[in-house]
């Protein structure tokens, strides 16, 4: 038989003859297998088929096992070539031959999968040896009665392999099923959970061995890239994004990183690619960024169609990445490496919108700086905009302009085409652009507010013996220790009923929070996408998949979407100032009101919000009388509920004294430190400059406090100060960094420091 | 006798002003006012008092302090000889009696029972008891002291006594701005001002992590032994290595990214 050959009746039929089967579910597929098979095996690898087909139809499993070996065999000789058939059918017949045979079906399916991922040589036998000895050591070892008991993990390992694989390499993927079995071979329950990636140890040792460059064992490295090369911090969050290589077939953007008030999201993964490596792509990304906090000032976005945005961008980017070079050249070869090089040309726009193709292909002249055999507008707008910028750093308003006279100057009537021409045309470095944007927009309200838990008691804390803490003293640069005596209780408490009325007041409020909270929620869980079975569609994937579909491309069955719920694993501590400035009364008439009123009435907002959210929260009050006497209160202690013992203590809060702001900050940070979240962090409530009686001089207690911000800074402690002091911009920053914000407003500070918190922490 | 000749500082010593301290200092020597001069270690302090010197035209003596100095290392000390014993003056006795600026460098590593024996120096009183000689020096009407104080390292157990601070006036030192570090380099070395900038942009990234794992930034002196190096032939990026990262380091967070903002700047990545 030669592979040119049709498949004629009679061969046909004498090959479904050797399979010596009467399994009726064969017969609706074998002659598509068969023609598969033929296509792209020798005649002798066509022969071994068969056989080891006729071997699975005869062990008495059921339909499945052959169904899937006749389906998959093509693919997977394709990839790891036939002649490795052997060593697989070895390894059904111990399958076979073990309690397991349960397992041979979802290994055959998954196997074309597994395959590859494993098409280099001698990664195959690698991965069914562990198959093989993951089988041996955890089947019938329970109780001691050998081989009886099938593995219980066995099937579940198989099913979960490709996903396993799309992100570890084999020796990553056998550290995993190490752990597993030394950990819960005797535990079946927990085996299976491990092995189906569902305990958290499971996916821990997963991260641990992924490949590629993770962002968390690299947080360090990047934020010293941040603070050294640009003078910047921000929190570094990580994104899950698919494992890069493992969707060649799928041409979904991958999510871009982002800069927002909650920090900076970058991927939580990145492989090394095109000759730059992990960490470098990171520090790309970060240039970038930095570059926009730097040199980007926001646009007004509402009068401007998504496609002039789209220009406004590539050309604000390109600025940006000039600027970047210029200050250091030696990112020029990272741009280069890593920017797509979109073919001129290469978009068809009787099919497809190219406008998208048509400003990466600009993006890419402008970066080499060079516009070889471009077409007359092309090399126009090279020229305009190095023009711009070749005697200064011109401005984001600049290139709008500059665009919108491309967009105009190129416009064409396919670009209105719903197809957009995708392929070469994301840059990955950067960042989604969405801090260059404002929108005047409104927003509306939602029903519904929220019902409060039952309150449960906590665990009371009396007068301790004092604690000392030092002091920066500027003028001698150098601490005083032990300088400052601080008292810790638990505040008194109140008619919590007075919480509820303030509340009740703001319910209109609450539900425009409620609306932001949920909106938040989600966030909690984390998506896992590219989904063969999951819990939802994934419309995007979907979408792609039908195109794929329509253009006869194989399409990415992995079509749907779960969640992980991800705990946020933030641990929150709010401090209050309780000085005496917070009695101040505001407003006039009828609405006046203290500082303190309002203070607890946002407060009692924001810890509802928190509680919303399920993230560990604490509160505690401070003030200060000298620095023999500093006071802190506990109002909430961080996994108290919130309920009628917190709300006592909030209604029974009262103004006095002094802000000696330094030694409170340590000791909070002496509880944060504690916890074992990953972001730790501090938000100050404060309506005024640190000052005690017993200090005259106005700077040593602003010092001290900034001081010990940077103390928690290196304790891994993000701190955050909201202030209510209208000339707070004098001291504030030089405390805090950037991580402050001031309200000038102060009636709105009930609505403003949930909204602050949350932004904070999305 | 002592020869106050060797103390002359004969050439003027290259010194670039940060702000008008060359002024300022002169009218502190025309009061005969003790000065403290603080910053970080290589940001030009020891230069800056050379420099002073010259220009006031009064010899020199610098001590370099140390914890195990004695009062006696600065105040001088009976020697036997072979036919009894015969007094020798301390450097800071010495600069008493011929009328130049003494420079304690680095007086903190200085034990505090040390240091004080500059006390009665420094008030009024202008003398310096020589108790074992028994002998009250009346300091020269042209000595001058001057110390220096570097407040980034010290621990606060070795921080200067209140009492002593309260002597001096002060300069605070600081690493030049990037544009006069640049020509400072240029003149030192002899490299070209671009490259010389380039170089004090690495110096930028090392000193904007300090206390992220960083004690000290680079000094402006590492940046001149960088400078001469390259000047000597070695490639930018060694140079750079060799006198701006592994002295300062070994914390290999840090050494990368010092070593990416070098391949940044030089584009030799
Ligand atoms: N303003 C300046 N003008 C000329 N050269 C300077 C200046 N500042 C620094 N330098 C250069 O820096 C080098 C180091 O300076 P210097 O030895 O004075 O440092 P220092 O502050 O005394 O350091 P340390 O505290 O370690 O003794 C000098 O040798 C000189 O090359
Ligand atoms: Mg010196």
């Amino acid at each position: 038989m030669t592979r040119s050959e049709a498949l004629s009746a009679e061969h046909l039929a004498a090959c479904r003859a050797r399979l010596d089967c009467r399994l009726p579910q064969v017969d609706g597929v074998f002659a598509d297998c068969l023609r598969e098979a033929i296509a792209v095996l020798t005649p002798a690898g066509v022969d071994a088929y068969l056989d080891c087909a006729r071997f699975l139809g005869r062990i008495g499993r059921g339909a499945e096992p052959l169904l899937a070996f006749l389906e998959e065999w093509p693919a997977v000789a394709g990839s790891v070539g036939e002649g490795t058939l052997p060593v697989v059918v070895a390894t059904l017949q111990r399958l076979h031959r073990s309690p397991n045979g349960k397992a041979i079906a979802p290994f055959l399916q998954s196997l074309a999968a597994v395959s590859r991922r494993l098409a280099a040589g001698g990664q195959l036998q690698r991965y069914l040896d562990l198959t093989l000895r993951l089988m041996e050591q955890t089947s019938g070892s329970i109780h001691g009665i050998h081989k009886t008991f099938a593995s219980p993990c066995l099937p579940d390992f198989l099913v979960h392999a490709p996903t396993l694989l799309a992100s570890l390499s084999i020796a990553g993927l056998t550290n995993w099923v190490d752990y597993g079995v030394r950990n819960y071979a005797a535990h079946p329950e927990r085996q299976r959970d491990y092995f189906r990636l569902q305990s958290a140890d499971s996916r821990a040792v997963f991260q641990r061995e992924r490949h590629g460059t993770l962002l968390v064992d690299h947080e360090r490295l990047l934020d010293l890239y941040l603070r050294g090369l640009w003078g910047e911090q921000a929190l570094l969050v990580p994104y899950a994004v698919a494992s890069e290589a493992a969707n060649p077939a799928s041409p979904m953007p991958p999510a871009q990183p982002y800069d927002d008030a909650g920090g900076i999201r970058l991927p939580d993964v990145l492989d090394d690619a095109c000759g730059v490596s992990g960490i470098d792509r990171y520090r790309a990304a970060l240039a970038h960024i930095a570059g926009h906090r730097r040199w980007s000032t926001p646009l007004v976005a509402d009068n401007l169609s998504p496609m002039q945005r789209l220009a406004v961008e590539t050309f604000e980017d390109s600025r940006i990445d000039t600027l970047i070079v210029r200050r250091y050249p030696g990112m020029r070869r990272i741009f280069r490496a890593l920017h797509p090089r979109p073919v001129a040309g290469a978009c068809d726009p009787q099919r497809f919108s190219c406008l998208r193709h048509r400003l990466a292909v600009l993006s890419r002249a402008l970066l080499d700086g060079e516009d070889g055999d471009a077409d007359g507008d092309l090399r126009e707008f090279v020229a305009r905009f190095r023009q711009a910028l070749a005697d200064g750093e011109a401005s984001s308003q600049a290139m709008a302009g500059l665009a919108l006279a491309y967009v105009a100057r190129t416009r064409r009537q396919s670009d209105q085409l719903p197809e957009v021409y995708f392929s070469d045309t994301l840059v990955d470095y950067r960042d989604d652009n969405r801090h260059l944007w404002r929108f005047h927009e409104l927003s509306d309200d939602e029903e519904m507010f929220a019902e409060h838990r039952p309150a449960s008691a906590s665990a009371e804390i009396d007068c301790l013996p004092p604690r000392h803490y030092p002091e920066w003293d500027h003028h001698s640069q150098s601490y005083r220790p032990d300088w400052v005596s601080l008292y810790e209780s638990l505040h008194p408490s109140g008619d919590a009923a007075l919480i509820d009325r303030l509340l009740d007041r703001h319910a209109t409020l609450a539900r425009r929070l409620k609306r932001l909270l949920d909106i938040l929620k989600p966030q909690e869980r984390v998506r896992l996408r590219f989904q063969e079975d999951g819990s939802e569609l994934d419309v995007d994937v979907a979408v792609r998949s039908l195109i794929d579909c329509r253009c006869g491309v194989t399409p990415d069955p992995r079509i749907n979407m779960s969640h992980r719920s991800n705990g946020r694993n933030l641990a929150v501590l709010l401090l209050l100032d309780l000085s005496a400035s917070l009695a101040d009364k505001f407003g006039s008439g009828d609405g006046e009101q203290t500082v303190l009123e309002l203070s607890q009435e946002a407060v009692s907002l924001l810890a509802w919000s928190i509680d919303q959210l399920g993230d560990p929260f604490a509160i505690a009050g401070f003030h200060s009388d000298t620095r023999h006497d500093v006071r802190y209160l506990h109002l909430k202690g961080s996994s108290e509920p919130w309920g009628d013992a917190v709300k006592r203590r909030l209604a029974a809060m009262q103004a006095g004294y002094s802000t000696r702001i330094g030694a409170a900050l340590r000791h909070a940070a002496h509880y944060l430190a504690a916890s074992r979240a990953e972001k730790k962090l501090l938000l100050v409530l404060t309506d005024g400059r640190p000052s005690d009686v017993d200090v005259s001089d106005g700077r040593l207690l602003i010092e001290d406090a900034r001081k010990a911000v940077g103390e928690l800074d290196r304790q891994g402690i993000f701190s955050y100060c909201i202030s209510l002091d209208a000339k707070a911009d004098e001291y504030v920053g030089h405390i805090f960094g950037h991580h402050y914000s001031v309200i000038d407003r102060i009636e709105r500070l009930p609505q403003r420091l949930p909204e602050l918190f949350m932004a904070l922490t999305r | 006798m002592t020869d106050s000749e060797q103390y002359q500082v004969r050439q003027e010593p290259f010194y670039r002003q940060q702000g008008n301290e060359v002024a300022l200092y002169a009218a502190a020597y025309a009061a005969r006012l003790p000065v403290m001069v603080k910053g970080p270690t290589g940001c030009g302090k020891s230069r800056f008092i050379e420099y002073m010197a010259w220009k006031l035209d009064r010899p020199l003596i610098t001590v370099a302090c140390n914890e195990d100095m004695t009062a006696s290392d600065l105040v001088g000390r009976y020697l036997l000889e072979a036919g009894g014993t015969r007094w020798l003056d301390g450097p800071l006795t010495t600069a008493a009696r011929i009328g130049a600026i003494c420079y304690l460098d680095e007086i903190v590593e200085a034990r505090q029972d040390t240091t004080v024996v500059i006390h009665p120096l420094t008030d009024h009183r202008r003398t310096l008891p020589l108790d074992k000689k028994g002998e009250l020096l009346r300091a020269h009407a042209d000595f001058q002291l001057v110390i220096s104080y570097n407040p980034g390292y010290q621990s606060l157990m070795k921080d200067l006594k209140e009492s002593t601070k309260q002597r001096f006036t002060a300069f605070d030192f600081d690493y030049p701005e990037a544009e006069l570090e640049a020509t400072i380099l240029a003149s030192e070395s002899g490299i070209d001002h671009a490259l010389a900038t380039q170089l004090v942009a690495v110096a930028a990234a090392a000193r904007r992590l300090k206390g992220h794992g960083l004690d000290e930034g680079v000094s402006t002196r590492l940046l001149v032994y960088a400078a001469t190096l390259i000047r000597n032939g070695v490639a930018a990026g060694d140079a750079c290595r060799m006198a701006l990262v592994r002295p300062i380091t070994d914390d290999r967070d840090i050494r990368d990214t010092l070593e990416h903002a070098i391949d940044a700047i030089f584009a030799c990545g």
